[in-house]
């Protein structure tokens, strides 16, 4: 049975910083194959849990065993040593680099190699690539991949280094559908070989069918563990939040909702072709569809990012400008980015400037600015919005991800528009947050807002979304009403 | 990339179209003399910017090169007229190597030790190293230089008359700048040290979370610099056979600098090429020594090398802006 001794047990393992107790008497083990998920929100000790693994922490209390054997400290080399590796959600690349020599590079650091054989870097890399079961241009720079690939240059630079524990941190947040079945099938060839593997994760359901077992932390402690047969995205999120965040759908759109969006015919080439569909007041439209299946392009034409060439879009029977953002704030579209972090915020200046800038305009007194005004407008959306901050003058930056969306949606709520453009509004956000997120959404739609989200994210259509459009290659192909569609459904569709 | 859109190409077509432009506008233009002058011309130069490509790959800047080499050069003078003057130039080279490695482990504590940015360090540097030698060591010219240098500066590798009877020649000096360019590429390309130079460049958190030493490697490479400074630091004097603490040697900094952006390293690090800086090299030594031969103003070259930095470092920059987003 050496095959089923722990390859890393931890006991009653306690770790507190500055009187915060970010671990308490957490016991955690896995064996070799075994693939196991650490779920839990922010804050819940999922990090440091991490931290103690790749030996960046040591634990205030408590045993860490590897292979069976207590050890007096680790560091990282001691970890990397016994075979852990951390894939860090940025990856942790060269992205200058050749794929061969990101792969082979802990490798050949560990050898203590003085000399660069470039032979014997590509050998290792081939064999590794092998191992995965994938087929790459060895000698392309890193920079030039997609994400699933650096993705995958990760994972081989884990296994070129002797891992045994895969230890990978959000791991399918930037990743397609269809990127993340590949993803699985290289997980089970790993476990096949007798690699463990950790998923650290808000978005948990995608990685369950190929867990045996699903830890779930909660202010430090173990509050759920078990098979992973016995959960699901539901009892996940119980779990977590320690409440019932039970996603019933949007409430009926009202029968006489007047229409207050239309678009007709827009079309760009190479991104999306004769789209045409109407928006309700009060109504939230769903757009989905693969990445490059032109949902993202289309988002930003509606809102003058991208210019088509052809089409028109009508707001209360007005044309709308197309391709200058200006002109469509003016005109009431509002658009909240897919990556908030660098295109939507200024991270490092305050909460509430970031707010406010969107209002400079409106509080203009001759050539001065009305700032108390300002201020106090941007701080009741906060309020609003139920936006966490200590501190209103706070950089953005010290926000979580759920509150750093809120922020931005407070920027745009500021400027009333009619309709509101959501590129991916929960992305990157633990499931607390988004649930709320959701809310939100609902309660603008109740407002009257016509509300557009495009999302991959299916699960989070089917909640918030009276009708949802599928996106394939640049033109919608189907439009199915919210209650009646389903998760397998739309999938299907998605890949047709 | 395409070879078409590669600094190099761009760097090696203006060079070309200049020649062109420049025979056709002089007929000796295209001569063995003014190859040996441009070839010459760029020894100097030449090392300073393969020292500042290492320092750019590892993503950092360094502007204390030449500064550093003055100092070097005039107190290894100093040290050998004082207490060796019979001392051979290979030694003395070693002497200045040294003192030039000393003062690159000032700037290596500053940023590999402190962690300070290596654009601010170097900026203090450049000012400190020569305020102090002119205040502290001397500031008088010397233009009897020890016989050492004297004997080194009359090596010549070429030497051959024209038809019109003027004579050409190029130094031994010139073997310096290509063992330096082979020993370079040797340390980039062939040992994990170098691998661990362009990691760092790539991605410092990375490097570190790999377990890359990363403070000792930033400060090998400004030893490294500050070697190289010194070296060409003592050929500057013995080519000119003169060591002047108020050397002009100094505004040079910029066009190192030029070169080595021309040759197509980013200043964000991790990238950059020897073949590159090389002909940005030569093409800032063309542009500063052709158009005084082609009796251009003097005040041209200025407008020249500033065109090209911003068409050089540009275009591939605008280009590479449209590929991507021809693919997003």
């Amino acid at each position: 049975m050496a095959d089923d001794a722990p390859l890393v047990e931890m006991t009653g393992v306690t770790k507190t910083y500055a009187g915060i107790t970010a671990l308490d008497d957490v016991d955690f083990l896995i064996r070799p194959g075994e693939a196991v998920c650490l779920a839990g929100e922010n804050g819940s000790g999922k990090s440091t849990l991490i931290k103690l693994l790749a030996g960046v922490e040591w634990p205030d209390r408590g045993v860490i065993a590897l292979d069976g054997l207590a050890q007096a400290a680790m560091t990282p080399t001691t970890a990397a040593a016994a075979g852990i590796a951390v894939i860090f959600q940025d990856f942790s690349l060269f992205p200058n680099l050749s794929v061969a020599e990101n792969i082979a590079f802990g490798a050949e650091l560990a050898e203590g190699a003085r000399f660069y054989r470039g032979r014997r870097v590509r050998e290792i890399a081939k064999r590794t690539l092998e191992r995965v079961g994938v087929l790459m241009d060895l000698s392309a720079p890193v920079e030039t991949l997609p994400v699933a690939h650096k993705q995958l240059v990760a994972i081989g630079r884990a296994l070129a280094s002797n891992a045994r524990l895969i230890v990978m941190d959000e791991p399918t947040t930037a990743l397609t559908e269809r990127e993340v079945r590949a993803l699985l099938g290289i997980i089970r060839r790993l476990k096949a070989d007798g690699v463990a593997v950790i998923f650290v994760s808000h978005k948990l359901a995608e990685v369950l069918e190929v867990s045996e077992r699903v830890v779930v932390l909660r202010n430090g402690r173990v509050v759920a563990e078990g098979p992973a047969s016995g959960f699901d995205a539901r009892s996940l999120t119980r779990h977590m939040t320690g409440r019932d965040l039970a996603e019933t759908g949007p409430a009926p759109l009202l029968a006489g909702a007047p229409v207050l969006l239309k678009v007709e015919g827009l079309s760009k080439a190479g991104a999306f072709h004769g789209v045409d569909f109407t928006l309700r007041g009060g109504e939230v439209l769903g757009i989905s569809g693969l990445l490059g299946s032109g949902r993202t392009a289309l988002a930003k034409a509606l809102f003058g990012l991208v210019t088509p060439e052809a089409g028109r879009v009508v707001l209360d029977g007005r044309d709308v400008p197309l391709g200058d953002p200006l002109r469509a704030a003016e005109a009431g579209i509002g658009y909240v980015p897919e990556d908030r972090l660098t295109e939507g915020l200024f991270l490092t200046q305050s909460i509430l400037r970031n707010v406010a800038v969107g209002r400079v305009a409106s509080h203009a007194r001759g050539p001065f600015l009305d700032l108390g005004g300002l201020a106090a407008e941007a701080r009741d959306w906060l309020a609003r919005l139920r936006v966490k901050a200590p501190d209103a003058e706070a950089p953005v930056r010290s926000l979580s991800g759920g509150n750093q969306q809120r922020v931005v949606l407070a920027r745009w709520l500021a400027r009333a528009p009619r309709v509101l453009v959501l590129n991916g509004p929960s992305v990157g956000v633990d499931v607390g947050s988004k649930a709320e997120i959701h809310a939100i959404i609902a309660d603008l739609a109740a407002q009257g807002l016509g509300v557009i989200v495009i999302s991959d994210d299916l699960p989070e259509l089917l909640a918030t979304c009276h009708r949802i459009l599928v996106m394939v290659e640049g033109r919608i192909v189907e439009d199915i009403a919210g209650a009646e569609a389903t998760e397998e459904g739309l999938a299907r569709r998605l890949a047709s | 990339m395409s070879w078409l859109s590669r600094n190099e190409t761009l760097v090696a077509g203006v060079i070309l179209a200049f020649c062109v432009v420049g025979a056709a506008l002089d007929p000796n233009f295209l001569s063995i003399p003014t190859l040996m002058d441009l070839l010459r011309a760029g020894i100097v130069l030449g090392i300073l910017a393969v020292g500042v490509l290492v320092v750019l790959i590892s993503g950092g800047i360094d502007v204390s090169t030449t500064s550093l080499a003055i100092v070097a050069l005039y107190v290894t003078t100093l040290l050998v007229q004082g207490l060796a003057p019979e001392m051979g130039w290979p030694a003395a080279f070693l002497v200045a190597v040294a003192v030039g490695a000393a003062l690159g482990a000032v700037n290596g504590v500053f940023i590999a030790g402190l962690g300070l940015p290596t654009l601010i360090v170097t900026l203090g540097t450049l000012s400190l190293f020569r305020g102090f030698l002119l205040t502290f060591v001397g500031d008088d010219l010397i233009s009897n230089l020890p016989r050492g240098l004297r004997d080194f500066s009359r090596a010549m590798m070429i030497r051959g008359e024209n038809a019109d009877g003027s004579f050409y020649s190029l130094p031994w000096a010139f073997a310096f700048l290509v063992g330096v360019v082979a020993l370079t590429w040797a340390l980039l390309y062939r040992t994990m040290l170098g691998r661990q130079v362009f990691a760092i460049g790539g991605s410092m958190e990375s490097a570190r979370r790999i377990g890359i030493p990363v403070r000792r490697v930033q400060f090998l490479v400004f030893v490294y610099v500050g070697a190289l400074g010194g070296l060409a630091g003592i050929i500057h004097a013995a080519l000119a056979r003169v060591a002047n603490p108020q050397d002009l040697l100094l505004n040079q900094q910029l066009s190192v600098l030029a070169a080595v952006v021309l040759g197509g390293a980013r200043l964000e690090g991790g990238t950059g090429t020897l073949t590159g800086t090389l002909l940005g090299v030569a093409l800032i030594v063309l542009v500063s020594n052709s158009l005084i031969v082609l009796g251009i103003p003097n005040t041209f070259q200025s407008i020249a090398i500033g065109l090209l930095i911003l068409l050089g470092t540009g275009l591939p920059a605008w280009q590479a802006r449209r590929t991507q987003r021809r693919a997003a």
